[in-house]
Parts: structure tokens; sequence; C-alpha cells
């Protein structure tokens, strides 16, 4: 290309200072693969978009995801080897399902990922997470399991589950300073991750500024307005106009929608392509992007506690209502506190045989 | 008593020289598997196998004493492909034990949606997971013999696909950069899309509920998704000759191929979408509607259609312990002793099950899974049956052929096959395309089935439409009929998640969930060893597999084994891990170099 073809453009293109990243993507949480799953329906931008260099300034990105990879047994597993030993800098962790607590029990595994060259029995998924978050560029939780616990920590569970943030401790930050990243939604709503995972790899190209997150860890731009803010049915419930039946066009939040007091855009930007969601297309909305998620929104389909009130005073919308929401989003910000570490089961089942 | 269901054609292991082979996990599926192998590399044949399980999550025990309308959200969670098939196995179950019959349109919205789950999961697994098993770089690694075959070979289809050699086929899977990987994964957020007009969202959906659906129905939401569908009908007209193309190819350059994978003809389905004219719920009148769905219930066997009656089928479950990590509950409290027939339960039955974990070490001479061992009593034989689903499709094909019953003028059976008619598109002409009985049930024809049955999905995915759309200028809206919760009652849902049969079993005692049993399609195939010593279907498909791959021990990848465990379509949330061989060693290789096995 002779000089004056280069295009002007070119000087505001510069490659990455870093010009290769690796994400490793653990699915061996208690969880469902659900939210790799949904990543592959994500558009804004795509998997293929990342991978395949179609957004400008990205560093070149390697994935090492169970679901999608070429690789299998060992040839998969050596870069969470290489990882392990430093030698696959740098990296994303990201992990997805909840993590269980091995330590309730004298033997045996809940979750486990390859095998153990020497003792044979299984390497469980909490060992990798030992290794490799001290390595890890950032650490990202991928869906409610791995956020904050999700259903597999639900009261009376087995195994003792939690999210990440509580095995690894809620100030837990990576090598480079950051705290882990949560994106939740149960599963995880497509869009929303990979836009975060874009976000983290501009960051690392020099060309963002620390991700803004709030106190549950939640990119700030995603996660800072309620299903209700976003909702299409609102009108309705301006108009204290409500739904008596499944299937009606009117807000739901009579028929168990929590969307008042739920931190998530879902109504707004739909589930894919704008399309589907929750309350909109006539789900009760019921907290799954929540720390607590399920336990604190159950039975799902009755009223929520908090609902009659504000829509009986409807008509006197405004200091009081936003009081009494900010009191019940404070509650459903929190997880139950069965979810901890430590030796002791105390989600309510007694297991006697472990 | 037991059985041993695999076809007499081992021999003995204690001559041979075997070889470990190890993958740990297998990828391109839904969860943590495994496969650990013994290779008699001079014989070319899989030796052994053994089946096992990552990870364990406790459902059966976190749901008790919950509220039983909740049961489809809790359970959607099992999976996170094919969720909103157990959710929707959930309100059956929930329908049943409420005594609630739903409206028409949402028995529709319904299947439109689960028709809608089956032509995405089927799509995104064959032609992006599976498909990579037959790409040009794994071809090229694995049997580079095969393909420069396949570059010489012009495919048959070519003037209806676009691909003038195999080979041009198999570049095209090569994952991301293949054109037909990149179109095939677009095709499949396509189909969510249409998944989330009527389940709201994917993979777990908001908008279904025991009595109905909140879907509003509207004129714009039936034309949004048959615009949608008549696209992916024109693309299953190019998709279904290219992928005959491609395994017809298989066993013309391998002769033998026929055998990876194979077993005997064991196959079950639970039937697929409700006909809401018939369905009403009750357990007494099951055996009518579930021969009226879509897709007929049956156990095959030997080409034999045993049983289409659901009745028969629920009754017959057994679940059986023997390798996997629990406590039986022989001394467990038994929650049901007769069904609403007045038919006797068993104590191994779902209904009366207990799951009392114990959580233990990995022994493959002892217990060395989380899965537990579903069988079927075959009352004519007294063997407990380790029914396959094979991955789904060739099962819900085998059973709708044998029986006879659907015909709704899109898909039609014939006693011997399957025929499907798809309407003129933008570019294509009408097809009809006719699944036949195969000779084998193997990993070919698991796969090949997958494609059929995406026509499948398809021709009955016009048919709701029409249904819907009539509902709809008739003026009959309604998709929700009220119901109240019980204090005592029992119920149970029989549906086809996308690989393979689906049963969820619920006892309701004041009013909360007292028990409840999933059983999805990956324990039914992932299964170990049974207290009888019958092997689970992978183990037994596995094990006496050729072995075709031209590469020797040091850079052997496992091809033959990976297609004939892919084909399963296995889904580990379910829980799997794959464990092959506990025999005799005399040589030990990992691979690829991670690592020695002890």
């Amino acid at each position: 290309m002779t000089p004056e073809a280069v295009p002007y453009g070119r000087k505001t293109q510069k490659p990455s200072p870093v010009p290769d990243i690796h994400i490793l993507w653990i699915t061996a949480g208690l969880g469902c693969d659900g939210d790799s799953v949904s990543i592959t329906a994500a558009t804004q931008p795509s998997i293929e978009d990342v991978l395949l260099g179609a957004i400008p300034g990205l560093p070149r990105v390697h994935l090492h995801n169970p679901v999608l990879a070429y690789e299998n047994g060992d040839d998969f597993l050596k870069f969470w080897y290489q990882a392990e030993q430093g030698k696959l800098e740098p990296f994303v962790l990201v992990v997805e399902g909840s993590i269980p607590n091995e330590k309730i029990k004298k033997q045996g595994y809940w979750a486990a990922l390859g095998t153990d060259p020497k003792s044979g029995q299984p390497i469980t998924t909490n060992e990798w997470i030992d290794r490799l978050t001290p390595k890890a560029l950032a650490v990202v939780a991928c869906g409610t399991c791995a956020t904050y616990g999700g259903i597999h920590a639900m009261q009376g569970n087995p195994t003792g589950a939690m999210g990440l943030a509580d095995y690894l401790g809620w100030g837990w930050k990576s090598k480079a300073g950051l705290p882990i990243v949560n994106v939740p939604g149960c599963p995880v709503q497509p869009d929303n991750f990979m836009e975060t995972l874009l976000y983290l790899l501009y960051q690392v190209a020099g060309l963002a500024p620390m991700i803004p997150l709030d106190d549950q860890l939640r990119p700030l731009w995603l996660f800072g307005k309620t299903v209700h803010d976003g909702c299409d049915r609102a009108g309705y419930y301006e108009q204290g106009d409500f739904a008596e039946v499944y299937g009606s066009p009117k807000c739901i939040v009579k028929l168990g929608c929590w969307g008042p007091v739920v931190n998530c855009n879902v109504p707004k930007r739909g589930w894919m392509a704008g399309i589907g969601g929750c309350p909109n297309v006539g789900g009760i909305c019921i907290g799954c992007t929540m720390p607590g998620f399920p336990d604190k929104f159950m039975p799902f389909m009755d009223e929520p506690p908090g609902a009659k009130v504000s829509a009986a005073a409807i008509s006197v919308y405004g200091k009081t209502i936003r009081t009494l929401r900010s009191f019940t989003n404070d509650t459903v910000n929190k997880e139950p506190k069965w979810r901890h570490t430590g030796t002791e089961l105390t989600t309510g089942y007694r297991p006697g045989t472990y | 008593m037991g059985t041993i269901t695999s076809a007499a054609k081992g021999t003995p292991t204690g001559s041979r020289k075997l070889v470990d082979m190890n993958w740990d996990p297998i990828t391109r599926i839904v969860g943590s598997l495994g496969i650990f192998t013994k290779i008699d590399f001079d014989n070319r044949q899989v030796a052994e196998c053994h089946s096992t399980s990552s990870i364990f999550r406790g459902y059966s025990i976190f749901m008790k004493g919950k509220d039983p309308r909740d049961a489809h959200f809790i359970t959607s969670r099992i999976c996170g492909i094919c969720g909103d098939n157990h959710a929707t196995c959930a309100t059956y179950a929930q329908n049943m034990a409420f005594g609630v019959r739903p409206p028409a349109m949402a028995e529709w919205i319904v299947n439109l949606g689960e028709a809608a789950e089956y032509m995405f999961d089927h799509n995104i697994f064959q032609d992006n997971l599976v498909g990579v098993d037959f790409c040009e770089q794994m071809v090229k690694e694995t049997n580079p013999g095969v393909y420069a075959k396949a570059e010489k070979t012009t495919a048959p289809g070519a003037n209806l696909h676009g691909y003038r050699t195999i080979a041009d086929i198999m570049k095209a899977l090569n994952p991301f950069v293949g054109s037909f990987y990149r179109e095939a994964l677009q095709m499949s957020r396509m189909t969510r899309e249409m998944f989330c007009l009527m389940e709201g969202r994917h993979v777990h959906p908001s908008t279904l509920y025991p009595g109905g659906v909140g879907t509003v129905p509207t004129v714009q939401l039936f034309t949004d998704y048959l615009v949608r569908l008549m696209k992916y009908v024109e693309f299953m007209k190019k998709v279904v000759p290219l992928h005959d193309d491609l395994f017809d190819f298989f066993y013309e350059a391998l002769p033998g191929y026929e055998k990876v994978g194979q077993r005997r003809v064991l196959l079950a389905c639970w039937g697929s979408f409700n006909n809401p004219a018939v369905c009403d719920y009750s357990y007494k009148k099951m055996t009518e509607w579930g021969r009226a769905m879509y897709v007929t219930p049956g156990v095959v066997v030997d080409d034999k259609l045993v049983t289409s009656d659901l009745v028969d089928i629920n009754l017959n479950i057994r679940i059986l312990l023997g390798s996997s990590y629990y406590d039986g509950w022989e001394n467990s409290e038994k929650f049901v002793q007769k069904d609403p027939l007045g038919n006797p339960v068993d104590q191994n039955h779902p209904w009366n099950q207990t799951t009392i974990p114990r959580p233990q070490k990995r022994d493959f001479g002892g217990k060395y899974t989380w899965v537990m061992s579903p069988r079927w009593l075959d009352k004519r034989t007294g063997d407990h049956l380790a029914l396959d689903t094979g991955g789904g499709p060739i099962a819900r094909l085998w059973a709708t052929a044998l029986a006879g019953l659907v015909d709704n003028g899109y898909v039609k059976s014939t006693g011997r096959s399957v025929k499907m008619y798809l309407p003129k598109t933008m570019s294509l002409p009408e097809v009809e395309f006719e699944w036949k009985i195969p000779k084998w049930s193997n990993a070919i024809e698991r796969d090949r089935a997958r494609t059929y049955f995406q026509v499948y999905a398809a021709s009955c995915a016009l048919y709701f439409v029409e249904q819907a759309l009539a509902e709809l200028h008739a003026g009959r809206t309604k998709t929700w009929s009220e119901f109240t919760v019980p204090q005592e009652a029992i119920g149970c849902g029989f549906h086809e998640a996308v690989r393979g049969v689906l049963s969820h079993h619920v006892v309701i005692r004041d009013g909360k969930i007292a028990n409840y049993h999933p059983y999805p399609p990956t324990p039914w195939n992932a299964n170990p060893r049974d207290v009888y010593g019958t092997p689970g279907p992978y183990e037994d498909a596995v094990q006496n597999t050729p072995i075709f791959e031209e590469n020797g021990p040091d850079k052997f990848k496992g091809i033959d084994i990976m297609r004939a465990v892919r084909s399963f379509d296995p889904c580990l949330p379910c829980g799997v891990h794959m464990y092959l061989g506990n025999g005799k060693v005399l040589e030990t290789h990992h691979s690829p170099m991670f690592g020695q096995h002890a």
C-alpha cells in the first residue's frame, strides 16, 4: 500500500498494548451451564465478534470454555495447568455455578473438573478456584449461582452452596486490583454478560477506566435500575390497573411480580434482540438477579408483601413508597445467612450420611 | 432379575494389551464429562467402560417443604440448555396434581415454545458441537486418509446445499471460521427468539405457570414466530441433504463404521406436544391423551413397540442403585402405595424414592458416580432394561413411526417411517422428507435422526401456528385456568427433553412438596452398572466400539469414542462423568501429556 493510500483513520486505531488475552471459563460449579449457553445467544457483541477480532482496539482473545472448545481432555486442561503455573498471562477467569462447601463432609466431592494425576480422584472445582484466582487479571462471576449462590444455595440444600464472593471474601481483589465482577441473572442475560466482558477487555487494552460496580459488585450501568423502572407495563401500575389472571397485558404485580424492588434491566432490554423478557411479556419477576434469590421471593406466585401497600397507596405516589421499596430492596439485596464457608452446614438439611 | 443388555460382542480381556486413554473433561457438551478408556490397539477396539458424574446439587432434597407452585421455576434450573423442558414437564405434573386443564391457546403456545426449543437445541448441538467432530480440522488430524477421499468425493446433494465435495462440507464445519458453523450459530439465535416469543426467556422461561401461560396471544406474536419459522424451514431444506451426504460418506469411507456406538435397540420416548382436545391431565385418562400426543410415547425393544401407554410406562420405571453415591431407601417411607387407577406402585418408583447422598471416594470397583440407574421393567421377561434415548430424536422418531398414530397434515406416521412436509419458502419449493427406521441404533443414525427431528419440530410448529391462529381468530384468547393447590395430591408429567425422556413425579402433603423426583434423559443414558451388574447405555455403547482413527497411542484423539458419546447428546447438568475401564493395565498413556494416571 502506498503511503497516501493509508486511510487517515489508521492514526486512531492502535494495537492493544496487551496483544493476547485468555479467557478461562469454569463451568464446573453447581450450575446448569445455562450461562455458557446464554452467551451463545448474544449479539451485542456476539462471541464470534470478540473471538474473530470484529471489535476494534481489543487484544486477541482466546476462549477456553468447555461447552465450545475444540480440544478435549488434557488438550483442553493444559490451559488450566499453564494458568496455574503463571504461563498463561494474562487471563480472565470466569466462574459459572455456585461454589459448594467441600468442608462439611469427610470425603468425596460435590463438584469437580478433571482428575488428579497423582490420586486418580476428581479435582474439585474449589481446588481450581484456589489455584487460579491468585493468578487471574480479573475474576468474573457469571450468573446468579456464581455471584450469590442462587437456586443451589436454597434453604435445605445438602451441599452448603454459596456465591464466589462468599467463598473468596467480599473484599477480594485480583492481582491487578480488580474486585470480583458479578454479572447475575438466572441465566445471565446474553448481552449483559458479553457487554461486561467487552468492557473488561477495553479496560485491559487501556481504553476504559476501572469498571464501575455497585456494592453487590454488579456493573452499575446494567443493574442500577429496577425491573419496574424499565417495564412497559408500569403505566398500568401507575393507574392502579392490575391483572387478576395470567395472560392479561396489565401490570402483574399482584400475581407475584417483584419488579419494583429487583435490580435488573431485562424488561427494558428484552431477552435477546429486544424480544422476550419477564413482566413485559407476562412472566412474573422472581428476582433471579438478586442476592436474596430464590428464598426471599418464594412462594413466587404469591403477591409480594410490599406490593399491596404500594399498589393501594399509588395515588399518593412519592416519598413513602420510595422508602418502603428501598427497605424491601435492601432486604432482597442480602443473601440468606446459611451461605458461608466453614465446616458447618446450616441450611436446615441434616445429613445422616456425611 | 437383571439383564446384560449389550449384544454379546466382547472378547476376553485377559491376554490383551490394554492402554489407558483418558479424556477429562469431554468438551462440546453441556456439563463436565470425563472419559477414561482402556483401548486394545492391536485389535482396534475399546475394551472397557465405566460412566461417572462430577456434580451433585440435590434438587429432590431442597425441594422438600416448598410450595408446589414453585416446582417449575425451580426445576428449570436443572438444565441450562433444556431448562424449559423441565419447566414444561413440571407444569404437566402440577396440572395433574392440581386438577387443572389449561385453555387450548395455552397448549398451542407451549407447543410452539417447545418446538422452537427442539429446533434451536438440535441445531446448535448438531452443527456447533457434534459437527466439529466431522470438521476438516478434526478429520485431517484423525483420519487424513478419509479427508483425502472426501476431497475427491462429490456431494450428491450439492445442488441442494451448495457444497461441491464432502471436504467442502467439512471445511464449512470448522469452528467459528467455517461458513456453515457460523450460519448454524446465527440460526440458533433466531430459533431462540422464536422461543422467547412464546416462553419469555431462554433457557429458564418466565411465562409458564401451572394452569397455562402468561404470554399474551396477539396477531403480532404469531406473525413474529411464523416469519422466523419459515426462514428455518428454508434452512432445513439445505441441512437435511447436507447431513445425509456427510453421514452416508462415513459409512462409505470407513466400512464397518455402523459399529461405532452401536447397541441393541432399547429405546425410550415419553411423548411430546400435548393435544388440547384430548389432554385433560387426569391420570385416569393418561393412556388416551398420551397416545394423542404429536410425538408418540413408546418403549422400543429390538424394533418392536412394547408399549405406547403412559400408565404402563410410568408404573414400570425403577430407580436402581449399585454403583452410585447414595444409600438405599428400602426402609424409608413409601409415599404412594397405589396409583389413581389402583395399580400398586413399587418402592423403587420415583414417587417413592428418597434421596440419601453419601459422598465418598471414587472407586471403580465399587461406587463411582452421582448418577443412579433408571431402568424400565419389561414385564414380559422380568428384565430391568437399560433403555436409552439415543439423544432424543432417534427414539422419538422410532416410537412415533411404529405406533402409526400421528397424522396432522404436516407429519404422518406410516408404521415404518415418519413423513414430514415443508411448504414452499422464499427460494425453494415444497419438500417432503421421510425418516425411515434405520438398520442400527448407532452413532451415525442417532446423529442423522437429530437432523430429521429438526424438520419434524418445524413441521409440527407449522400445524401449531395454524391452530393457535384459529383460536385467536375465534376470539378464544384465554391462556390460563384458575386452580387451588390441594392439601394432598400426587402428579406426574411426561415430556421429551431435547435429548430424550423426561419425567417429573410429585407428592404433595399439607399443601407442600413432600417428595419430588425429576428424571431427565442423561441419567437414563449415562448411568453406571446397576445392582444387577447391567451397564448403563454409554458404557454399553462405547464398550467394544471399533477404532477407526489412524493415529496410534501417541497422538490418539479418540475421535470414534467422542462420536459415540456425543451421539447421545450428553447433558451433564443431569450429572455424568464417563469413566471407562478398570481392567489389567500393561501400559498407561495419558492424552495427550499431562500427568500419569496411577
